[in-house]
């Protein structure tokens, strides 16, 4: 699968870094207690930024972060540090903006627990296994 | 079941206070609730809430140990109760509920037996007249089926993937793509179909059905060489399915360009092309393929600079990342081609994203010339205070090399990095710098002083005490060899007086060592070291005591001022792992212990190794030889205590182990060569790897006829060699002295073979003598020379006197190219090259290359380059040397004019 475009995760986190939604495709992260450890990274490196409007990035360990804060919730897309990065740019655009049509424009931590369900759906038909 | 751990309970998130329909859902509930799913007549907004409810347990649950070690099975079973409970709800009608079903499948990964219940409604919906279904349904199958039965459904996929509807071919182009994996024999039928909807009008199934394409083509080159030749005449119209045709096709020219060196690249054209896309996305992609070809050219590099040029000025701010990070990536190979981006860089500096920032100035520091230097120094200043420590460090990085490319602008550089060590920050950025000072001194004489002296400031208030001690040691070995040792003795002693007990030792041994190398402060270092006599912690008090008698000459252990020397500046040479095993085992007694009955024999060769590359540079010698260390200490001390060749005088040099077997056979032997004055001696590296056999009197038979030169000496056996446990045995040879002597060894490895009981590891009593031929080994010229760099090699040049210079030109005849003709000369010669004149521009047609080095005999080499190009590939060479002999001028033209 090397020169094909993936994805390594796409993460919904609140405004304290706790997870609302979150879905891996690679085996970079085996364990729960790692994922936690990567959101927790993901979110302290970023929280302080402000990517209101525009996509933001961020590259560390050699992954790299496009992100999006919508009100209280943070949009992330990962990939690995060789990628494309309008292309992880564009499926976080796409992921968010399918989220704003399905909560009806009302994005927010609330709402989202709520239509969960919908968010679900939507990451699965963004992205298949990466 | 896959995954049978899924069902957790998230009873941690219990106590949080926010809301969330969620949290706190117990498991109990759920299997409660799950028999609602029974009940055709629920209503369907209560089953849609709840089966979100499993998926959340499933997929972001706390884990729960309790649960998971009492009830393992019941688990299992349990998550069998939800996915049959799941399946009832293939009964409902409603569309949000029917793909949030096909979800949990998925999640479930139910086990075979399982899956022949959902297969039969799966394949349905499959044929359903809904495409939402039918596009869910396919992929969903195709995550659980087996490869049995996906050849019952094999007909329905191919249908689906030249479907009118995109959103069910690419359903089936992407399950194709993950069956691929599985089974592939029965995606690669399906070629035709793939190769037709590659075809389509919709952006999406065009992408997807390039992917599955290459992936069935990949293992062949030539079909995927086709394919790339097919496509990029001009039909894919989705920005994608183009980004992922540049992939396709630099690889196709990567692979391409192996075979055949020289012409012009096949699909340039195309890469081109793609720069004036439409798309960011695809420009980008191409901008990067074209930097990233091998041997690309600066006619080649152009456009796609031009182009990220505009990406940096762009609002959005991963576009401006990611046209940096190209050019980031390109100035460490390209410097000059990126120096017209450098305006728009500047502008980066200021960005809000400290990411792009940083790129910048790196990319900026590595094609920066030493003009511009002093003001890129000035912007950073303001631009260091709003970053993070771990971009600090990559920053303090870049003025290293920086100032290592340029030391001519070391003034401007150290001043920097003394302002940045005075401002807030961790232990890894102080780290960073002070080891970027401490080597900056090392390596540029002339900014040993500044550099000495921002240290000393630094240690004045340094809160780690591991930089302190650092610091303090590295003062030691340098203070005392600059012209006014004096001014240092306030800062060292005011640590003796403010600091904890660590550093106050560490500066001690400092003062001492001032004491014993500078005669005019020895008194003055004797009023300081009494006052530390009263000092509160055991080690300072010991080590004063220790020092004083020392430098008074009252002290057994030093006779004489050498000894002392020699003390207080030598490393220690005894392994300190068997030091530590030695003094354990002694038992206080009459006898006072010995240094010299711990065994020196290393227990085994990488340990040292490790633990001289990872020791400080400690000894004078090794502060003064620069970055590349001359001879490595722990081959010295091995070499010193073997008593056959003590007296063969200071190791010059010793080469990198040379293997002389191939991997993975029965004996793996690797030898290094040592070079003395008038000595050659072999080291043989040995390792056993049968786990049978016990090796006893292990010697190399070395036959010399083909070096008329060498004549052996003497030879210590390995006494036993176990398995897997490496082991040493040497062969020494006598040259004559000054003679570049050079020449072919044949090796025979004998030894007596002794069979070993692997289960109780003892061996037999009598064995057999075996050989063991090993591979030939040469001892070349570039042995005798040690690579030496000089930081300024006009002014080491100039210093040389001329009438050694010795100048010729050489035909180097026809090369494959420059670079592979200067490669050849230089490690003939085993010179260090100088300032970068070891990279060839790619098309250049002369090249001018420094070496420096150190010839056998500590003479100094300086050697000068000048290649040129001459018709086809014909490659001339004027050779200039200068050296402290005359004679070795000569001797490097020798060497030249028979390698």
């Amino acid at each position: 699968m090397e020169s094909c475009p993936s994805v390594k995760n796409i993460l919904v986190l609140d405004s304290e870094g706790k997870r609302v939604a979150v879905k891996y495709y690679s085996d970079d992260w085996p364990s729960l207690s790692s994922k936690q450890a990567f959101e927790k990274s993901v979110f302290a490196k970023t929280h302080k930024t402000s990517a209101r409007t525009e996509a933001e990035i961020v590259m560390f360990d050699s992954y790299i972060v496009v992100y999006k804060f919508i009100q209280d919730l943070h949009f992330f897309v990962t990939g690995g540090d060789d990628e494309n990065e309008l292309i992880l740019a564009s499926v976080l655009q796409g992921f968010s903006e399918a989220v704003d049509l399905l909560l009806r424009n009302k994005v927010h931590k609330k709402t989202a627990l709520e239509n969960l369900d919908l968010i679900f759906l939507c990451l699965d038909e963004i992205v298949d296994g990466g | 079941m896959a995954q049978p751990l899924v069902m957790k309970k998230d009873d941690d998130l219990d106590e949080e206070e926010y809301y969330s329909p969620f949290l706190g859902i117990e498991k109990g509930a759920v299997l409660q609730e799950a028999r609602v799913f029974h009940d055709p007549s629920s209503t369907l907004g209560g089953a849609a809430r709840l089966s979100p409810s499993f998926y959340t347990s499933s997929t972001r649950g706390t884990p729960s140990p309790r649960y998971n070690v009492i009830y393992p099975h019941l688990i299992l079973v349990e998550a069998t109760e939800v996915f049959f409970a799941t399946t009832k709800l293939f009964q409902s009608k409603d569309a949000g509920l029917r793909r949030m079903v096909y979800l949990m499948i998925k999640e479930l990964s139910p086990s075979a037996d399982e899956v022949i219940i959902v297969t039969s409604s799966l394949m349905k919906d499959m044929n359903s007249k809904t495409d939402m279904y039918r596009a869910n349904a396919i992929r969903v199958l195709c995550r659980i089926i087996d490869s049995t039965l996906l050849t019952q459904i094999e007909r329905y996929l191919k249908q689906a993937i030249v479907d009118k509807n995109p959103v069910v071919a690419s359903a089936a182009l992407v399950s194709g793509i993950y069956l691929l994996q599985t089974s592939p024999e029965v995606v690669k039928r399906w070629s035709n179909e793939v190769q037709e909807a590659v075809q389509s009008r919709s952006a999406l199934v065009q992408f997807h059905a390039l992917a599955l394409l290459h992936q069935i083509r990949q293992n062949d080159r030539l079909a995927v060489s086709k394919l790339v030749t097919s496509l990029t005449r001009g039909s894919v119209r989705s920005p994608l399915a183009q980004c992922l045709l540049i992939r396709y096709t630099s690889q196709v020219i990567r692979e391409s360009s192996m075979n055949s060196q020289g012409g012009d690249r096949p699909f340039f054209d195309f890469l081109e092309s793609c720069l004036r896309n439409k798309s960011e996305m695809v420009i980008l992609e191409a901008a990067r393929a074209i930097t990233e070809l091998n041997g690309v050219t600066s006619r080649e590099l152009t456009p796609a600079i031009t182009v990220l040029q505009l990406l940096l000025s762009s609002p959005k701010p991963v576009l401006r990342f990611a046209a940096v990070r190209t050019l980031n990536k390109v100035a460490s190979t390209h410097p000059l081609a990126v120096t017209n981006c450098n305006i728009d860089m500047e502008s980066l500096i200021s960005d809000q994203n400290r990411s792009i920032a940083t790129l910048a100035i790196t990319t900026l520091l590595k094609t920066g010339n030493e003009s511009s230097v002093d003001r890129l120094m000035k912007q950073m200043t303001n631009f260091m205070s709003d970053i993070a420590d771990e971009f600090k460090i990559v920053v303090v990085e870049a003025i290293r090399s920086l100032c290592l490319k340029f030391p001519l602008k070391y003034r401007s550089l150290m001043n920097f990095l003394s302002n940045i060590l005075r401002e807030e920050g961790g232990f890894d950025y102080k780290k960073a710098i002070v080891d970027s000072i401490i080597i900056l001194i090392r390596d540029i004489p002339d900014a040993k002083e500044s550099g000495l002296f921002h240290l000393c400031e630094f240690i004045e208030d340094c809160e780690f005490t591991y930089l302190s001690a650092q610091i303090l040691h590295f003062l030691g070995n340098e203070g005392p060899k600059t012209s006014d040792p004096s001014k240092y003795i306030r800062y060292i002693y005011n640590r003796v007086i403010l600091e904890n007990a660590t550093v106050r030792a560490s500066a001690v041994s400092t003062l001492a060592k001032f004491g014993a190398l500078v005669d005019s402060l020895k008194p003055r270092i004797f009023i300081l070291l009494r006052r530390c006599l009263f000092d509160g912690d055991d080690e300072v008090r010991d080590r004063a005591t220790l020092y004083l008698k020392l430098l008074g000459g009252e002290a057994t252990v030093g006779e004489t001022e050498k000894d002392v020397n020699e003390f207080l500046f030598g490393s220690l040479d005894v392994p300190l792992v068997n030091l530590e095993t030695s003094l354990r085992n002694y038992e206080p007694s009459e006898a006072p212990f010995d240094i010299s009955s711990v065994s020196r024999e290393t227990k085994s060769q990488p340990l040292a190794e490790k633990k001289a590359t990872g020791k400080k540079p400690t000894g004078p010698a090794s502060a003064l030889s620069g970055p590349v260390t001359t001879v490595d200490a722990s081959y010295e001390k091995l070499l010193s205590s073997i008593s056959e060749f003590t007296g063969f005088g200071k190791l010059f040099k010793s080469s990198g182990p040379v293997e002389l077997t191939e991997a993975e056979t029965e004996y793996s032997v690797n030898v290094v060569k040592h070079i003395y004055d008038g000595h050659v001696v072999l080291q043989y590296n040995c390792t056993n790897t049968i786990p049978e056999q016990l090796l006893e009197e292990v010697v190399v038979f070395v036959d010399a006829s083909e070096a008329d030169e060498f004549s052996e000496v003497a030879s210590k056996p390995l006494r036993s060699l176990p398995y897997d446990s490496p082991g040493q045995t040497f062969v020494a040879f006598e040259k004559p002295e000054g003679v570049l002597a050079t020449g072919k060894f044949s090796n025979i490895l004998k030894f007596i073979v002794k069979e070993v009981d692997p289960s109780t590891g003892e061996a037999d009593d009598d064995g057999v003598e075996d050989e063991y031929q090993l591979e030939d080994l040469e001892i070349v010229s570039a042995d005798y020379m040690l690579k030496v760099g000089v930081s300024n090699f006009r002014n080491a040049w100039e210093s040389m006197d001329p009438e050694s210079e010795r100048v010729d030109e050489y035909g180097l005849g026809v090369r494959e190219s420059l670079a592979e003709a200067v490669n050849a000369v230089i490690s003939i010669l085993g010179m260090q090259p100088c300032e970068g004149t070891d990279v060839v521009p790619s098309n250049s047609r002369s090249h001018t290359c420094l070496l420096s080095g150190v010839f056998v005999g500590n003479v100094k080499v300086l050697v000068r380059l000048s290649f040129g190009l001459s018709g086809p590939k014909e490659v001339a060479m004027k050779l200039a040397v200068r050296s402290d002999d005359p004679e070795i001028s000569d001797k490097i033209h020798e060497i030249v004019a028979n390698g």
